[in-house]
């Protein structure tokens, strides 16, 4: 009994097993990029709320931990970047987000205009769009080849979501996509943009999500939904 | 193709393909096992399906009177095109006992022409019952076939192999440093699909025999006795051909020797079976209308690892 699982275990030691990505240093970042790839294309797929909202947190964590993994050196400056934006992304604004939900009693449900299948295949679409677009662009500096197509990819994906979801929180939560693909494109400069600017970035978000949600109360009071389509009913 | 077959097939690869027809069974019972365990059951034996077939291959079969031949030939067909299929997988990690350029179509055509098989003998019985069922088995194969050929594809360009031979031997040993990334994200897309093509949960119950809720096992009610016997085998065949597909593409084994190679192929199958019992006790299964989405996810995710190929 012994012998067979012995050789076994001595047969999987021996495996060439490669761990995925994580092998090489260029690995860890790209590893990290392919997430939120696939965590915008969860945004795409999933049926609720809440699962929307829980993939665009751990996609703010994925942001937050990405420039300690790009810095080649751990500066104060790169920490308070990557504290703020997991601080920010990852916490305060998915709490709004739920807190809306909650509040505002929305149905926990995503009501695309354009259909599931279709959202994900314009997903597939945009991420080769947008590979085949920052192989031609001329940009000075590249520090993980991943890192131009990942956001311009997440930008045109938050697009997708702003324009082919019905419920205003959806929309809140493709502009938040948007963003992120911004802010991936501005890390490829990180070290050279001043930490005010950045601060001001996540602010200007902050306080425009906080207008949306203004405005999604607003949305909710006078027509009892969150349908952003009913807003074209408005008249004096 | 099949005089290549005598000349050069090394016989560890016959061999394998010997152990696996041999081991089949059990994965449907580990699977079950696993599910029984995390649910706080005793559960049927890891055994209970070659008793089953022991049991159905002594019984008679009964055969409806307008049922033709089409119908008894259906399972016989889907038993042999999976063995068939079987041969073109590299199962001791050097190569497959028959191997041609573009063989890969050939494996997914003997894979569709499996389920026509079944299809048509479901259709044969005139019953509108498994019509719908034959409805259902297709219209999942309608999305897991394209999303089989673009993991293929994204296989074809890792390792410019157009052989699964070669594709899943040495050559993808050599692509993993390359292109981790893409692999793992078409070996995920590759598990979507096993559970698709096998009738696992999130697409369709193994477990249910309510009538209006299942997919595959609805095909499969007019068959009894031996016929019976050899469906049941040739699903537990395809759920172990499409388990070695995965272990194949995340363990490339071609520094071991054939008998240790087999082995970790065995343990590799015993892991997916469970992971496979996993993943049936933690979700519930989808509903009709989200299974699309859910295989034109998988698609979405080989097409991403071709995208990161492409490069």
């Amino acid at each position: 009994m012994q012998t067979p699982l012995m050789w076994v275990a001595t047969a999987t030691l021996r495996l060439n097993w490669t761990v995925p990505a994580v092998s090489s240093p260029q690995g860890a970042p790209a590893l990290v990029l392919l997430l939120v790839v696939l965590s915008n294309f969860a945004v795409l797929g999933t049926t609720r709320l809440s699962t929307c909202i829980r993939a665009l947190a751990f996609q703010g964590l994925l942001l937050g931990v990405l420039p300690l993994l790009l810095a080649s050196s751990l500066s104060p400056h790169i920490l308070a970047l990557a504290v703020g934006t997991v601080v920010v992304k990852a916490i305060a604004l998915p709490w709004f987000l739920r807190w809306a939900i909650r509040e505002a009693a929305v149905r926990r449900e995503v009501e695309p205009l354009v259909g599931f299948i279709a959202s994900l295949l314009l997903g597939a679409l945009a991420v080769g769009l947008a590979f085949a677009v920052a192989a031609r662009l001329p940009l000075p500096e590249v520090r993980t080849e991943l890192l131009v197509p990942v956001s311009l990819a997440t930008v045109i994906i938050g697009f997708v979501v702003l324009i082919t979801r019905r419920k205003a929180i959806s929309q809140v939560v493709g502009y938040l996509m948007l963003e992120n693909g911004i802010y991936l494109f501005g890390l490829t400069q990180a070290e050279s943009v001043p930490f005010l600017l950045e601060l001001g970035v996540l602010l200007d978000v902050f306080v425009g999500v906080f207008i949306m949600g203004i405005v999604v109360f607003h949305i909710n009071r006078e027509f009892d939904s969150l349908d952003s389509a009913r807003l074209t009913e408005l008249t004096d | 193709m099949f005089a290549n077959l005598a000349r050069l097939a090394p016989p560890s690869s016959i061999i394998a393909i010997a152990v696996l027809l041999c081991f089949a069974p059990v994965m449907p019972g580990i699977a079950i096992k696993t599910k029984s365990v995390l649910a706080g059951r005793k559960g049927a034996p890891i055994l209970q399906l070659y008793y089953d077939l022991w049991k159905l291959v002594r019984k008679g079969t009964v055969y409806s009177t307008t049922t033709t031949w089409v119908f008894q030939a259906g399972p016989v067909i889907v038993l042999a095109s999976v063995v068939a299929a079987l041969f073109f997988l590299p199962l001791d990690g050097r190569s497959a006992p028959a191997h041609f350029e573009g063989d890969l179509v050939a494996f997914a055509g003997l894979l569709a022409l499996g389920r026509f098989a079944l299809v048509l003998a479901g259709l044969d019985t005139g019953s509108s019952f498994e019509g719908m069922g034959a409805s259902r088995e297709v219209t999942v194969a309608t999305f897991a076939e394209p999303a089989l050929f673009l993991c293929l594809l994204a296989l074809v360009l890792a390792t410019g192999e157009l052989t699964l031979s070669g594709m899943l031997g040495v050559p993808l040993a050599n692509a993993w440093p390359r292109s981790a990334a893409s692999l793992t994200l078409v070996g995920l897309s590759l598990f979507i699909i096993l559970l698709a093509e096998n009738s696992r949960v999130p697409v369709d119950d193994p477990a249910t025999h309510l009538e209006l809720t299942m997919l595959h096992e609805v095909i499969v009610l007019d068959h009894s006795g031996p016929d019976l016997a050899l469906i049941l085998y040739g699903s537990a065949l395809k759920l172990t051909l499409f388990g070695a597909l995965v272990v194949c593409l995340f363990a490339p084994r071609p520094s071991l020797t054939p008998a240790a190679a087999i082995a970790s192929l065995l343990a590799g199958l015993v892991l997916v079976a469970v992971i496979i019992g996993i993943v049936e006790s933690v979700m519930a299964r989808l509903r009709l209308t989200r299974i699309p989405q859910l295989l034109v996810g998988a698609a979405a995710l080989a097409t991403l690892g071709i995208i990161l190929l492409l490069r």
